[in-house]
């Protein structure tokens, strides 16, 4: 059996490769059911990140975990980003953490059999990427939440701040660490 | 040797001497040296911790102090297993033909005019664990031009730009999981690590597989960089055969003639384990 390539760290310098128009915006344009999270990447001295890059993944509303493509639509006449498509829902995006460490995500809420956003999380500085999970409510029961002491459990429960708009922090390191997981690759 | 004689103590009738107004200190540089042998000293560690039966690791051990950016980033708590069938994280993005246009694998041919440098083209397959092709997935890359400088505004070292590099680009797996981009070959550049830190030239490469747990993001090394010893980046990858599945191979027949030189560079991804038996296990 082959061993797995190596991780490496993104490094410093992904900003004009991997982030793409409309790539925090996967929630179709104008849909009602259309919610924000948002929130600041910390590092263990609680210093935002200013170089992250989250990306997410998750169900459609109805259920389905295939996906669509077109996430990162391009131009064949320009060679540029035409952006998102208004209509479908990729289930993608892609966001860097600006100057202040801060990230901002405009999707549609997951449906309850999987009722959480998955995290993917790069940075520079981090050798291997790390995954975690944003659930915009607790569950009556989820196999991963119940598992955990209640102050790590809280670190994966968005905090409501009015209708439809969450936020979640992530902390790389410290007292109030996110929990991240391991899906045994 | 008393520790009176390393920390005098001043008589108390002496009067407190006045606090002098210095500059803030300056951090501590680590020398190219300090770093190497670091980095020697978490290698012997792995060895020893696989020599007393630990399992080899794939993957660079997240808190790798010889490269100094990662000591604040990463998580010192264990990472919490998931071992649900139905986790969405067993399925994961899609993309297709509009994610990407033809001219993206070409990364010589953004521009009015050709970049400057060696023309390279890197080709290689993508596949899983168990050698399946990774079909129709998104490949990306970014790297520096032919002089070490990348197009990003926080790289200021004193490299030219090249009005004709940018240094992107990305292309859909074929039905074989292969890739081809076309390209020229980076140049080494410095950075601040330490003191004299330089890069092995290197494309970064983003790879998505058919769960979102197998995503990788990873860079190509070229066979024979003097820069590899002396890299904390390369070097966190503490296990000498998984360093060296990092690094492409020339090769001949992959050359066009009269045009660029053959890189092949194949990749891996990881499981995943629930689709993934591992014939390592309970056989």
């Amino acid at each position: 059996m082959p061993r797995p390539t190596p991780s490496q760290t993104v490094g410093p310098f992904y900003g004009y490769a991997l982030p793409f128009p409309a790539g925090g915006s996967p929630a179709p344009a104008a849909h009602p059911g259309a919610v924000t999270v948002h929130g600041v990447v910390r590092d263990g001295a609680g210093v935002p990140v200013p170089d992250a890059l989250l990306e997410f993944w998750q169900a459609a509303p109805d259920g389905s975990l295939t996906g669509h493509p077109g996430s990162l639509r391009r131009d064949p006449v320009t060679g540029g980003f035409l952006g998102r498509d208004g209509v479908h829902f990729t289930g993608f995006a892609r966001v860097p953490t600006d100057a202040d460490g801060h990230w901002t995500l405009r999707t549609l809420g997951p449906p309850a059999a999987t009722p959480y956003l998955s995290v993917c999380l790069f940075a520079r500085g981090l050798m291997h990427h790390l995954y975690t999970r944003v659930y915009l409510a607790e569950p009556p029961a989820d196999a991963l939440l119940d598992a955990l002491p209640a102050d790590r459990r809280a670190t994966l429960l968005a905090g409501g701040e009015g209708e439809g708009v969450y936020h979640f922090d992530i902390h790389l390191q410290g007292e109030k660490e996110t929990v991240f997981l391991d899906f045994d690759r | 040797m008393s520790h009176a004689s390393l920390t005098p103590q001043r008589k108390s009738s002496e009067p407190a001497a006045p606090t002098p107004q210095l500059p803030a200190p300056q951090p501590v540089v680590p020398t190219q040296r300090e770093i190497s042998a670091e980095i020697s000293a978490a290698h012997a560690r792995a060895a020893e911790a696989v020599t007393a039966g630990a399992a080899p690791l794939d993957h660079p051990p997240r808190n790798f102090a010889p490269y100094r950016s990662s000591v604040l980033r990463h998580p010192r708590q264990p990472l919490v297993r998931v071992e649900d069938p139905e986790a969405a994280e067993l399925h994961g993005p899609v993309f297709g033909v509009t994610d990407v246009t033809d001219l993206d694998a070409d990364l010589t041919r953004q521009h009015l005019g050709e970049p400057l440098g060696e023309r390279i083209t890197v080709s290689g397959r993508i596949t899983d664990r168990a050698g399946r092709p990774v079909r129709g997935q998104l490949v990306e890359v970014w790297q520096a031009n032919a002089s070490g400088r990348y197009a990003h505004q926080r790289d200021q070292h004193p490299a030219p730009l090249d009005p004709h590099f940018t240094g992107v680009g990305r292309c859909l797996t074929d039905d074989q999981g292969g890739y081809r981009f076309t390209t020229i070959k980076p140049g080494a550049y410095p950075w601040r690590n330490h003191d004299n830190a330089w890069r092995p030239a290197h494309i970064h490469f983003s790879l998505f597989g058919t769960a979102f747990t197998q995503r990788l993001v990873t860079q190509m090394y070229f066979p024979g960089d003097p820069l590899f010893p002396y890299d904390p980046i390369l070097q966190s990858v503490t296990e000498p055969a998984a360093r060296e599945r990092l690094v492409a191979s020339y090769d001949h027949a992959l050359s066009v003639p009269e045009w660029s030189l053959g890189y092949r560079w194949n990749i891996v991804l990881d499981g995943p384990a629930a689709t993934l038996p591992d014939p390592e296990e309970g056989s």
